[in-house]
C-alpha cells in the first residue's frame, strides 16, 4: 500500500488546507471565529464566568452581611462597588449573584435540551398519531407564560432556598421550545436516504434516533440550547425580582435589582451594576448563539419565546 | 372558511382542557392553601382546620376537586368554571376571585394591547428599514438595538424609566408622567380631556417599556421576511413594469412580508403577558400582576389556577385569530 491509500490519491498535495481537507469541526470553528461579535462575546462571557466562579476565591468579602461593613457606602476605597444598607459588599454580592444566575441558566438549558430533544426526536421519528399527541403536550407547555407559571410553582413550594430547585422549575416550562425545534428538524431528516437505509438494515427505533437523527440535528439543538440560556436567565431574574426566585440569605442578580428598586436615584450603585451584568450576560449569549447558528446551521432563523 | 373556523375552534378545545388539567394538577400538588392557617399562633384547633378544609374542598380527592373546579356540580355554589365561578379563596369568604380577576384583567389588557400595537408598528418600521438598507450602518445599529432589547430584563428597564420619569417631572416642574399606579380612579367625574390626559400620564412609561421589550424579535422576523420578498420574482416584475419604488415596497412587498408576522406575534403574547406582570409590579398598578403576587403570598390555589388558565385562554385565542387572519391575508391559502 502506498502512503496515499489503497488506490492512491489523485488529489495533488497542497501546502495550504482547503475546504476538503478540513474536518467538519474545523470548518465550524473557523466559521465561528470569523463572526466577530460572537468572538468578542465569547471572550467577554468567559471573563464573566471567571469573575463569577473564580472571583470569590480572591475577594475578601462574600455576599453575606458583615458587622464590619458600614452600610450605604458609595463606591470607592475598601469597597470598590459600595455597600448595601444591611452591610453587604456589593462586589461580593455581584460575584455570588452572577454565579447563581449562571448555574441556574446553564442547568435549565442542559435539562431542557436533554428532555426536549428526546421528546421532539421521538415525536418526529414516529410521526402520525404519536406525533400529534406528543406535540399537543408541547403546545400546552408553550401556552402558559413561562415566568408566571414558574414563579407560581416556586412561590407555592418555597423552592427559592436552593438554586437547583429553581432551575428544575424553569426547565419544566421551557423544554417544549427545544422539543418543537428538534421535531421540525427530525421530520425532514427522517425522509432522507441514510435513515431509510438504516431502517432497511433492521436498525431499531432508539438506535436510529440516537445514532442517526440526533447527531444530525446537533446544529439546531446547540443553537436553541444557547439561546435558551438567555431566556432562562431572564426568567430566573424576573422570578427573583418578584421575590419568588432565589431567596435570602442566598442572592441572585434579579434579587439584587429587586431590593434596590426603590433606591434607583438615591443609591444608584445598588441598582445599576447587577442590571448591567445581566444585560452583558444575555447579550453575549445571544451573540454567541447567532454566531453558532451561522457556523452550524445557516438556514435557521431566530425564534424567541 | 366557516367550516375551517369551526374546525380550528373545536381543535383548540382539547388543548384547553389539557391545559386546565396541567394547571390544576401543578398548582394543586405544589401548594398548601392551609399553610398560613397552620402557621398561626396560637396553633388553631383541629376544628378550625377542618372547617377551612371543607370550605376549600380540600376534604375531597384531587380528581373530584378538578371535576368540581370545572363544573361546580356538588359544590356550594362558589366553584365551577363552567358556571362562571372560580372557587373559594384563602383570602376570606368575602373575597370573590371571579370579579377580582375581571376587574384587573381590563387594567392589564389595556397595557398589553397598547404595548403590542406600538411594538408591532415599531417592529414593522425598523424591520423594513433594516431590510431595505441591508448591511448599512443603519441596519447594524438597528440590529444592535434589537439585541440589546432582547437582553434587557423588563423590570430593570422599567426601573430606569421610572427613575427617568421622576427626574423629568422635577426638571419640568410639572407632573407630566405619573410614575406610580394605574390612575384609574383619580380622574373619575372630570372632563374628558382631563381623563385622557390622566390616562396618558399613567400609561406612557409602562407602555414604552413593554413596547421596547417586545418589538425586537418581531423586528428581526420582519427584516428576514422583507428580504425574502424583495428578492422574489413578482417584486422584480413589479419593478420591471416601471412602478415607482415606494409603490413596489408598500403595495407589493410589504403586504406579503407582513403575513408571517401574525403567527410570531400570536406566539409572543405569552411573553408580553410575562413582561406586563413585571412592568405593572414596578409601576405599582393594580392589575393582574398584583393579583398574581397576592395570590402566591396567600397560597390562594384557586386564584392562581384561574389566573393561569385565563392567560392560557388569551394565548390560545390569539393563536386562533392569527390562524384565521392568515387565511384572510394570504390569498394563496384556500380552505376547502
Amino acid at each position: 500500500m502506498s502512503e496515499n491509500g489503497m488506490f492512491g490519491s489523485t488529489r495533488p498535495k497542497k501546502a495550504r488546507k482547503d475546504t476538503a481537507d478540513r474536518t467538519q469541526l474545523q470548518t465550524i470553528v473557523l466559521r465561528f471565529s470569523r463572526h466577530r461579535p460572537a468572538m468578542i462575546s465569547l471572550v467577554l462571557l468567559v471573563l464573566i464566568v471567571l469573575f463569577a466562579f473564580v472571583g470569590p476565591l480572591f475577594w475578601i468579602w462574600d455576599h453575606t452581611v458583615y458587622k464590619e461593613i458600614p452600610s450605604n457606602l458609595p463606591p470607592g476605597g475598601d469597597h470598590p462597588l459600595g455597600t448595601s444598607a444591611a452591610g453587604n459588599d456589593v462586589l461580593g454580592q455581584l460575584m455570588r449573584g452572577a454565579q447563581q444566575t449562571l448555574k441556574v441558566a446553564f442547568s435549565v438549558s442542559l435539562l431542557s435540551t436533554f428532555v426536549g430533544s428526546l421528546w421532539g426526536a421521538t415525536a418526529g421519528y414516529y410521526g402520525g398519531r404519536v406525533d400529534a399527541l406528543m406535540m399537543r403536550v408541547v403546545d400546552i407547555f408553550l401556552i402558559v407564560p413561562l415566568l408566571v407559571a414558574a414563579a407560581a410553582i416556586a412561590g407555592n413550594t418555597g423552592a427559592g432556598a436552593s438554586w437547583s430547585a429553581i432551575a428544575l422549575i424553569i426547565a419544566i416550562f421551557s423544554w417544549a421550545t427545544i422539543a418543537r425545534v428538534v421535531r421540525g428538524v427530525v421530520l425532514s431528516l427522517r425522509e432522507q436516504e441514510f435513515v431509510e437505509a438504516a431502517r432497511a438494515s433492521g436498525a431499531s427505533a432508539p438506535w436510529i434516533i440516537f445514532r442517526h437523527l440526533l447527531p444530525n440535528a446537533a446544529g439546531p439543538i446547540i443553537v436553541a440550547a444557547t439561546l435558551l440560556v438567555a431566556v432562562a436567565i431572564l426568567a430566573e431574574a424576573g422570578m427573583s425580582f418578584l421575590g419568588l426566585g432565589i431567596q435570602l440569605p442566598d442572592i441572585s442578580l434579579g434579587q439584587m435589582i429587586g431590593s434596590a428598586r426603590t433606591a434607583v436615584s438615591t443609591r444608584p450603585w445598588l441598582f445599576y451594576p447587577p442590571g448591567v451584568l445581566l444585560v452583558l450576560i444575555c447579550l453575549t449569549i445571544n451573540f454567541i448563539g447567532d454566531g453558532l447558528r451561522d457556523a452550524l446551521d445557516p438556514r435557521q432563523t431566530r425564534v424567541r419565546r | 372558511m366557516l367550516v375551517y373556523t369551526m374546525r380550528r375552534v373545536l381543535g383548540a378545545l382539547p388543548v384547553l382542557v389539557l391545559a386546565s388539567i396541567l394547571t390544576f394538577v401543578m398548582i394543586d400538588v405544589s401548594g398548601d392553601p392551609l399553610a398560613d392557617i397552620r402557621m398561626q399562633q396560637p396553633p388553631p384547633t383541629e376544628e378550625v382546620i377542618q372547617q377551612a378544609e371543607e370550605r376549600l374542598y380540600l376534604d375531597r380527592s384531587m380528581p373530584e376537586r378538578y371535576w368540581l373546579w370545572m363544573t361546580g356540580i356538588g359544590g356550594n355554589g362558589d366553584i365551577g368554571l363552567l358556571q362562571g365561578e372560580f372557587g373559594p379563596s384563602t383570602q376570606g369568604p368575602q373575597y370573590e376571585i371571579g370579579p377580582a380577576i375581571v376587574e384587573r384583567l381590563w387594567t392589564t389588557l389595556r397595557l398589553v394591547g397598547a404595548a403590542m400595537i406600538f411594538a408591532l408598528g415599531l417592529a414593522i418600521i425598523t424591520g423594513v428599514i433594516s431590510a431595505l438598507r441591508q448591511y448599512s450602518k443603519l441596519d447594524y445599529t438597528l440590529t444592535f438595538i434589537g439585541f440589546l432589547a432582547l437582553a434587557m430584563p423588563t423590570f430593570w428597564l422599567a426601573g430606569i424609566m421610572q427613575a427617568g420619569g421622576v427626574k423629568f417631572n422635577q426638571l419640568v416642574g410639572d407632573q407630566v408622567f405619573a410614575t406610580i399606579g394605574d390612575g384609574r380612579f383619580r380622574a373619575e367625574g372630570q372632563p374628558l380631556g382631563d381623563q385622557l390626559l390622566n390616562a396618558f400620564a399613567h400609561m406612557a412609561l409602562p407602555t414604552i417599556v413593554l413596547m421596547l421589550i417586545s418589538f425586537a424579535s418581531w423586528s428581526r422576523y420582519q427584516r428576514t421576511s422583507m428580504l425574502e420578498v424583495m428578492n422574489s420574482d413578482y417584486v422584480r416584475l413589479a419593478r420591471a413594469k416601471g412602478l415607482r419604488n415606494h409603490v413596489v415596497i408598500r403595495r407589493h412587498a410589504l403586504r406579503t412580508a407582513m403575513i408571517p408576522l401574525t403567527t410570531v406575534v400570536a406566539i409572543g403574547v405569552s411573553s408580553v403577558i410575562d413582561g406586563a406582570i413585571l412592568t405593572e409590579y414596578v409601576f405599582q398598578w393594580r392589575g393582574l400582576g398584583d393579583f398574581f403576587i397576592t395570590a402566591v403570598d396567600n397560597n390562594d390555589s384557586y386564584a392562581l389556577m384561574g389566573w393561569l388558565l385565563l392567560s392560557g385562554v388569551i394565548v390560545i385565542l390569539a393563536n386562533l385569530v392569527a390562524d384565521l387572519l392568515y387565511g384572510v391575508l394570504d390569498p394563496r391559502i384556500r380552505y376547502e
